[in-house]
């Protein structure tokens, strides 16, 4: 069994394997909006690798963090805004 | 090649240019427009879009002022995209002498018919709740607002297309000439009269004039919607927009619409290309961070550069061209060119048709720096 962290997802509480993204912990919540556009689209991750910058959701009330490149720690609070 | 004759040929499709062009179909006059880049793409787009009233002169304030309330009499009409938002201006002190200049502002405004309100320490704090403690207060004037320029450049462009005016985009004018203009693809346009509304690039069409590139400066944040409530300048601002000399910075800051924060600013003579450059920059968000230190956990998206058109005595230069009789200029605005673009055009084109102008227009003639010696 590898080593899990706990964090909690819009209030849900995720278990995910140490080293684990955000972007995963979200997607495991069956989010797939992470935030909304100026315009109100829908916007989730895109490229994976912290270009894209559409994965962005705040994190231990730090907006505009890019979940794709944030490894999950215990405890933390992320909420996304889709 | 000579196409067309119009009343009035424009030159620069900047904030002032596109102004003069509304302000001239209004009158009837046939207008052409050249535009060597695209619109509003100067220093129109890289400023901060701040229409503020302004003190550091009689002219200045003049000139602000009634620019101002055409903004107002406007701000109706103005369509969505320019983001018209109300949102004031907050002069910051952060010692007692700034605050006997916020007191010193206040008394110049009263007498003048500009509403204000002096903030203490405490209403300041309640006003702007990111502001670092320890500030002493400030001066709110409320009727300060900010727009989005290149759309209202747009607006202003498109105005004057509707009622006939001629749009040439991606034209450069090679030379101003007796009686037009000559575009570098050889067309002539003549007109009977000529604008050189062309900013920091005016000098170039117009030898000998004294319009010197400013640069500066800006950053602008992603979205964080409720950081900021007005656009914040602090008190210190006009030491350093008044060297003429030194590179500096000052702490500038507005929010815009999309909850986006616009950092500014910074102010650099005798700098002609447009990099980024990093020593200013980093004394400019230092300063912005003394003032706001929550900026320093916001992301910024973009950073970039523009040059204002400096003239040595901070006013615009509006009316003929000393010499060249069908030339008038509309150029040297600094950083104030949003704000006193419609007051420049009802001033110029008052000047046009022959007409008294509603606020004196002395101080504002090209003539006034002909007469000194040009390097001196």
């Amino acid at each position: 069994m590898p080593e899990t962290v706990k964090l909690l997802v819009n209030g849900v509480s995720v278990e995910m394997p140490v080293g684990s993204m955000v972007s995963a912990a979200i997607l495991k919540t069956g989010t797939f909006a992470f935030r909304r556009s100026a315009t109100g689209e829908p916007r989730g991750p895109l490229c994976g690798m912290g270009i894209c910058f559409e994965c962005r959701v705040t994190i231990d009330g730090e907006q505009h963090c890019r979940s794709c490149q944030t490894v999950c720690k215990d405890g933390m609070d992320v909420r996304t805004d889709g | 090649m000579t196409s067309k004759t119009y009343d009035v040929v424009i030159i620069g499709a900047g904030i002032v240019g596109s102004a003069c062009a509304a302000e001239c179909v209004r009158e009837g006059l046939s207008v052409a427009i050249i535009e060597a880049g695209i619109i509003g793409g100067g220093a129109t787009a890289a400023g901060m879009g701040h229409l503020v009233v302004m003190d550091d002169s009689e002219a200045q304030f003049a000139l602000t002022r009634y620019s101002q309330q055409l903004w107002d009499e406007l701000s109706d009409q103005l369509p969505r995209e320019v983001e018209h938002d109300a949102c004031g201006t907050i002069w910051i002190a952060a010692d007692d002498g700034e605050m006997a200049g916020a007191l010193r502002k206040q008394k110049f405004y009263a007498e003048r018919g500009v509403q204000t309100e002096i903030l203490d320490a405490h209403s300041l704090a309640e006003a702007e709740p990111n502001l670092r403690q320890g500030l002493i207060g400030g001066l709110r004037v409320p009727g300060d607002s900010v727009i989005y320029p290149p759309c209202a450049v747009q607006f202003f462009v498109d105005e004057a297309l509707a009622k006939g005016a001629r749009l040439f985009l991606g034209k450069a004018v090679e030379r101003v000439t007796a009686d037009g203009v000559r575009l570098r693809d050889g067309t002539s346009i003549s007109a009977g009269v000529i604008v050189n509304s062309a900013g920091s690039w005016s000098p170039l069409l117009t030898p000998g004039l004294d319009v010197k590139k400013r640069k500066g400066h800006l950053v602008i944040t992603d979205r964080y919607p409720g950081f900021l409530r007005h656009q914040l300048v602090e008190l210190g601002y006009s030491k350093s927009a008044h060297s003429v000399t030194a590179d500096s910075v000052a702490f500038n800051i507005q929010p815009r619409k999309t909850g986006q924060l616009l950092i500014g600013s910074s102010r650099q003579y005798g700098v002609d290309d447009s990099h980024v450059d990093t020593s200013i920059l980093t004394r400019m968000l230092d300063r912005a961070i003394e003032y706001l230190p929550g900026l320093r956990n916001l992301s910024s998206l973009r950073t970039w550069t523009g040059f204002r058109a400096a003239t040595p005595d901070k006013l615009p230069l509006i009316g003929p061209h000393a010499e060249h009789k069908r030339l008038y200029l509309a150029t040297g605005h600094e950083g104030l060119g949003i704000t006193t673009s419609l007051g420049t055009a009802k001033l110029l084109v008052a000047q046009i048709m022959n007409r008294a102008t509603a606020i004196p227009v002395a101080p504002y003639l090209p003539a006034r720096l002909a007469q000194e010696p040009m390097h001196a």
